[in-house]
């Protein structure tokens, strides 16, 4: 299998095995019109089997979005063939219109404008509460 | 602090203080009579509501200053379509402090992003209503002498019921509170509240079905009303609604000292039988919620007397 090295663009790597497509469809990808390649299974001496997707594009990634997907991303700036910046991610601590609340009682079923705004309250769970009415997301809430 | 969404806004320094201002007003009313002479309160309740409108009109008359505001949601322009930030936005212009009512989670903090007046949560939906809390909080301090060392019986609706959470929060945060939950299975404290609060700062509490069992330990029994409006199924609403029902015998091992409170309305879960004993403390709570509110709207204008 040939995949062309990139001469600007990114590397998302690390991605969980079987998370790659899911990746795909929250960061929009499918709208980038550079090649994409999306690579699955590969080994990995960290977590066995990882995903890793490769954009030959210099794009605006929604960092909190992959953040929340799966903290252990490392994302890979390429600029000249080289890798400029490597960016360890994080859980954010809040997200802005990244998850939509789904609880029929809170405000933001109704006030159509409002930002759905989560905010992380347990870091070692993974748990992200509506500040609004304190509903727990789930992962599949992803707007 | 510039609004009040909920109990976990105040600390307890500044809880202290406003229950140290209402036990003033409430030995020194006179001093207090002009305080916000010039001002003007929004009470904006979107649902009904008896007790807690009233108490805010009424606080604020007590203080010298007018009220404006409308009753239910059929007063207001959210019948014509408008969204509640606007409606407070707008009212922002006309007062000098908001108090406001919705039936849906968080549209206090939603509004209050709109508005540079301070607003009061006076309840949102199921999620939170902290004044009621603040009164609840002053009636125990006033009933007990302070607010540490207590066995606290919640009972009832501790799913839907907000008094309840923010009752939970506020105390979780004085020394060795201990708390008995007693409820159906169907209406127990939720997980979020369980994990972030009891859990998280390690306060003691037993979850229960049986009032009787519990009832011996008891420095204060909290009972609550199963909330028809919180239901989305009638028929759970009908099998949920008296599971618990106070009445002079069920007392039967109380400790003399019980304090009996209730965020009121009742329906039937406290016997009006009960109202004559001299632990009932339920309507003593309105008139501190008056006080407390008094307060609490001077500690938001930023008005010493």
């Amino acid at each position: 299998m040939n995949v062309d090295s990139i001469v600007d663009g990114i590397v998302i790597d690390h991605i969980k095995a079987g998370n790659a497509m899911r990746i795909y469809r929250h960061l929009k990808l499918k709208e980038v019109k550079s090649p994409i390649a999306i690579i699955k299974n590969c080994k990995s001496q960290k977590y066995g089997k990882k995903d890793i997707i490769k954009i030959s594009e210099l794009i605006d990634i929604n960092l909190e979005v992959l953040g929340y997907i799966d903290p252990d991303i490392t994302v890979n700036i390429i600029k000249d063939q080289k890798l400029v910046e490597k960016k360890h991610l994080d859980l954010p601590a809040r997200l802005t219109n990244v998850i939509n609340c789904k609880n029929p009682r809170c405000i933001t079923s109704t006030e159509q404008e409002i930002d759905h705004v989560f905010k992380l309250t347990d870091k070692q769970k993974r748990i992200y509460r509506c500040v609004y009415c304190e509903s727990k997301s789930d992962k599949e809430d992803i707007g | 602090m510039k609004h009040l969404m909920d109990i976990i806004d105040l600390d307890n320094e500044q809880i202290n203080e406003l229950i140290k201002v209402a036990n003033d007003i409430i030995e020194n009313p006179k001093k207090y009579e002009s305080a916000c002479k010039g001002k003007k309160l929004a009470a904006l309740f979107f649902e009904p509501s008896t007790r807690t409108r009233l108490s805010f009109e009424s606080a604020m008359l007590s203080l010298g200053g007018d009220v404006i505001g409308f009753s239910s949601f059929e007063g207001s322009s959210a019948t014509k379509g408008e969204s509640v930030t606007d409606t407070v936005q707008t009212v922002g212009y006309y007062a000098d402090i908001i108090a406001m009512r919705h039936p849906k989670e968080g549209a206090p903090l939603a509004a209050s992003k709109r508005t540079t007046v301070p607003i009061i949560n006076a309840g949102d939906g199921g999620h939170s209503h902290p004044t009621q809390t603040l009164a609840d909080l002053l009636t125990i301090q006033r009933e007990k002498g302070n607010l540490n060392n207590l066995k606290v019986g919640l009972c009832g609706d501790l799913k839907f019921g907000r008094p309840v959470h923010s009752l939970i929060n506020a105390l979780a945060r004085y020394d060795n509170t201990e708390y008995f939950l007693i409820s159906p299975e169907e209406l127990k404290v939720p997980d979020y509240v369980k994990a972030n609060v009891l859990d998280k700062e390690g306060v003691k509490y037993t979850e229960t079905y049986d009032m009787q069992e519990v009832m011996p330990n008891l420095d204060i029994l909290y009972m609550t009303r199963v909330q028809r409006e919180r239901f989305f199924n009638e028929a759970d609403y009908i099998r949920l609604k008296d599971t618990y029902i106070l009445t002079p015998d069920k007392l039967y091992n109380a400790k003399d000292n019980l304090s009996i409170m209730h965020p009121l309305p009742r329906v039937n879960e406290i016997s009006v039988k009960v109202d004559d004993d001299p632990r009932a403390c339920y309507f003593k709570q309105v008139l501190n919620g008056k006080y407390i509110r008094m307060a609490l709207i001077l500690m938001l204008l930023d008005i010493e007397v």
